[in-house]
């Protein structure tokens, strides 16, 4: 015999989030990260007045996902561009989703000056280690030793230098008030960096300066590697690289129960 | 509101504010600077946005998030500034969203000099970005035309969602002269109907400059070609002296058609029956007055701060019908009244036909003139 039970609802598409496919590669943490940003932005109640900066990268259709008002940068410049839109709407809520090739290499001035001035935006930062839009070019981010299309022996650090871990620098800044690096490998962590994508844009919308998380992200096309396997690869090389933590966290933030 | 005496490049910014300008962005460059800093002063007590940015790149594309906002919004820079810019004007050309960008050249190429100049004719009539797009081009020749002319730039920029390059030189920007502010223009109460402003009781908006199908960016090149097509039927702007009669032209824009006029009116004191044609829309180009005064006069002058940008533009539209002459000095030298007074006087007075280049024949008069070969 079957006890028949009221449904209630467990899970749905976030109303910030469109209905569109996305072009992601299987195993591509990138969808989970959106998918972040959308739940944040309903639970929060910013959809309506949210304007997202896509980036370029594999990215650059964010705007096509997500169900808000976007725009689409230039390599780098999302940074720049979410300036100028926050300059002129400071009610509203701006936030920008970016690579690390685009956010830590090309981008790098516009990310700096954008904490530096304390730009009261948030930004969601996938560090996946390459570059996955051009086909697995060496990032700044890259690991040494870790062969790319364009470090084919692996990354020599005498010849292509170190890995830039930007979240480190980047708390540095007095105009930061939220820096913190998460990573979406596993249920538990994916639970840490929502919270940590809420804290970003509750620092935006209390006005308390530049917000980042930065996110380890799975790459598993330009990895060559299953989607497991670069779960793991996370687990075991990306976190003992970029470790996991709160850099800056604003009082006003840390009291905050999310 | 009467006359004032105005520096060029406050007077320029305080009519970008009074033309509803609510966001500047710029880095410091000489000549442009004191633009940045009355910005940097007036602005906020406005309550409107100013950002000095961490460089050029920054600041073209705080310009180019804050015009997908529907706000009036601008910059203003110098030729190495210009440069660095380029990547922006491109994705604000391909986005189509309206921005206001006055360059107030100097020498070149590199970093050159802090020198007035018209060097930079190429790269902003021309485009300067990569892609297939138009921008216009205004090149006033005084601090009142300069005043009149931006807030006109703010016009345009948002009747056709296009870029607009105000283009004047260090003389323009550093010079005091008499002129008119216009009066503080209300700012608009609502966004046209394509900004981003939060998705709040309509659907979404993306603006972007990505068409990644061929077929769609062909569509879009189309509708930019068009819209452009459009402009250079309705916003063709020239000014004239002395034309009515003229059996010889001078064509020059900016300081050098403003020195010419000088000389013009010398030349007409000495009975030489000549007059001077200035484009004020560089882009779109003058193409059917000038073609008019293809037909009238005998022998043409162009008369230019750089190498003969515009004599190419003047020659395609003579296309042979009268002799173009060209006088030109470089590297930020400004031609004085008489050197253009010795120039009108000699193509007056020579009746055979250009022989071969005008540009070749120039630079054998300016090396005489500057005493020495490159
Ligand atoms: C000015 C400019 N230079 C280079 C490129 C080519 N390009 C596109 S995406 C990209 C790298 C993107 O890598 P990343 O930011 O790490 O994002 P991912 O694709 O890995 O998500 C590059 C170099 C470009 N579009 N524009
Ligand atoms: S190439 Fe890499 S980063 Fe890009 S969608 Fe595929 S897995 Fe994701």
């Amino acid at each position: 015999m079957t006890t028949s039970q009221p449904a209630t609802l467990v899970y749905q598409r976030p109303t910030s989030f469109s209905e569109a496919t996305t072009h992601y590669c299987p195993g591509c943490t990138h969808g989970i990260a959106h998918r972040l940003v959308a739940e944040v932005l309903d639970e929060m109640g910013l959809r309506e007045k949210a304007i997202g900066v896509a980036p370029v990268g594999c990215a650059v259709f964010a705007y096509n996902y997500f169900n808000l008002d976007f725009v689409e940068a230039a390599h780098g410049r999302a940074p720049a561009m979410a300036t100028g839109i926050k300059r002129v709407l400071p009610e509203n809520t701006v936030f920008t989703y970016q690579g690390d090739g685009d956010l830590a290499s090309i981008g790098m001035a516009e990310i700096m000056h954008a904490a530096a001035r304390g730009e009261n935006i948030t930004v969601i930062f996938a560090n996946n280690a390459i570059y996955g839009m051009t086909g697995g070019q060496m990032a700044p981010t890259t690991l040494p030793g870790m062969k790319t299309t364009s470090s084919p022996y692996g990354r020599d650090v005498e010849l292509a230098g170190y890995p830039i871990r930007v979240s480190e620098m980047l708390a540095t800044m007095e105009g930061a008030g939220y820096v913190v690096r998460a990573s979406l490998h596993d249920p538990a962590h994916i639970r840490k960096a929502k919270k940590a994508i809420r804290r970003a844009f509750e620092t935006q919308e209390r006005g308390l300066g530049f917000a980042m998380v930065e996110l380890l992200s799975s790459c598993p096309t330009n990895w060559k590697v299953t989607p497991n396997e670069a779960l793991e690869f996370i687990a075991k090389q990306m976190v003992p690289a970029f470790p996991l933590g709160d850099f800056k966290v604003h009082p006003e933030i840390a009291k905050l129960r999310v | 509101m009467s006359k004032q005496l105005l520096k060029g490049n406050e007077a320029f910014a305080e009519a970008a504010i009074r033309a509803g300008c609510e966001g500047f962005f710029g880095y410091p460059i000489t000549p442009s600077t004191e633009f940045l800093e009355y910005m940097s002063r007036r602005m906020p007590e406005l309550g409107r946005a100013f950002v000095q940015a961490e460089s050029e790149v920054a600041a073209i594309n705080m310009v180019y998030g804050a015009a997908c906002t529907g706000k009036r919004v601008m910059t203003a820079s110098s030729s190495p500034g210009i440069s660095l810019m380029m990547e922006g004007i491109s994705y604000i050309a391909g986005t189509e969203v309206p921005a206001v960008i006055v360059n107030v050249m100097r020498g070149g190429p590199g970093l050159g000099n802090i020198a007035p100049s018209q060097g930079d004719y190429y790269q902003m009539v021309k485009g300067g970005g990569h892609g297939d797009y138009f921008p216009i081009v205004l090149a006033p020749a005084s601090v009142q035309e300069a005043i009149d002319y931006i807030s006109l730039a703010f016009d345009l920029a948002d009747k056709y969602r296009s870029i607009v390059h105000v283009v004047v030189d260090g003389n323009m920007g550093q010079m005091m002269e008499p002129a008119e502010l216009p009066p503080m223009r209300p700012l608009p109460k609502t966004a046209p109907d394509w900004a981003v402003s939060g998705a709040k009781g309509r659907p979404p908006r993306a603006l972007s400059s990505i068409y990644i199908n061929p077929y769609d960016e062909e569509i879009t090149n189309l509708r930019l070609l068009k819209r452009w097509l459009e402009i250079e039927k309705n916003e063709v702007r020239y000014a004239e002296i002395e034309m009515e009669d003229a059996e010889y032209a001078v064509i020059g824009f900016g300081t050098a058609g403003r020195v010419a006029s000088s000389a013009v009116r010398a030349a007409r004191q000495e009975g030489i029956k000549v007059g001077l044609f200035r484009p004020i829309t560089l882009a779109p180009f003058p193409k059917q007055r000038l073609k008019e005064i293809a037909r009238q006069v005998k022998r043409i002058l162009v008369v230019e701060m750089n190498s003969g940008m515009m004599l190419d533009d003047v020659t395609a539209v003579v296309q042979g019908r009268v002799p173009v002459e060209f006088y030109g000095r470089m590297g930020g030298v400004t031609p004085f009244p008489d050197e253009i007074l010795g120039e009108i006087r000699r193509v007056a007075s020579n009746a055979a036909p250009v022989n071969g280049n005008a540009r070749e024949e120039w630079i054998q008069r300016l090396e005489t003139i500057i005493g020495g070969q490159a």
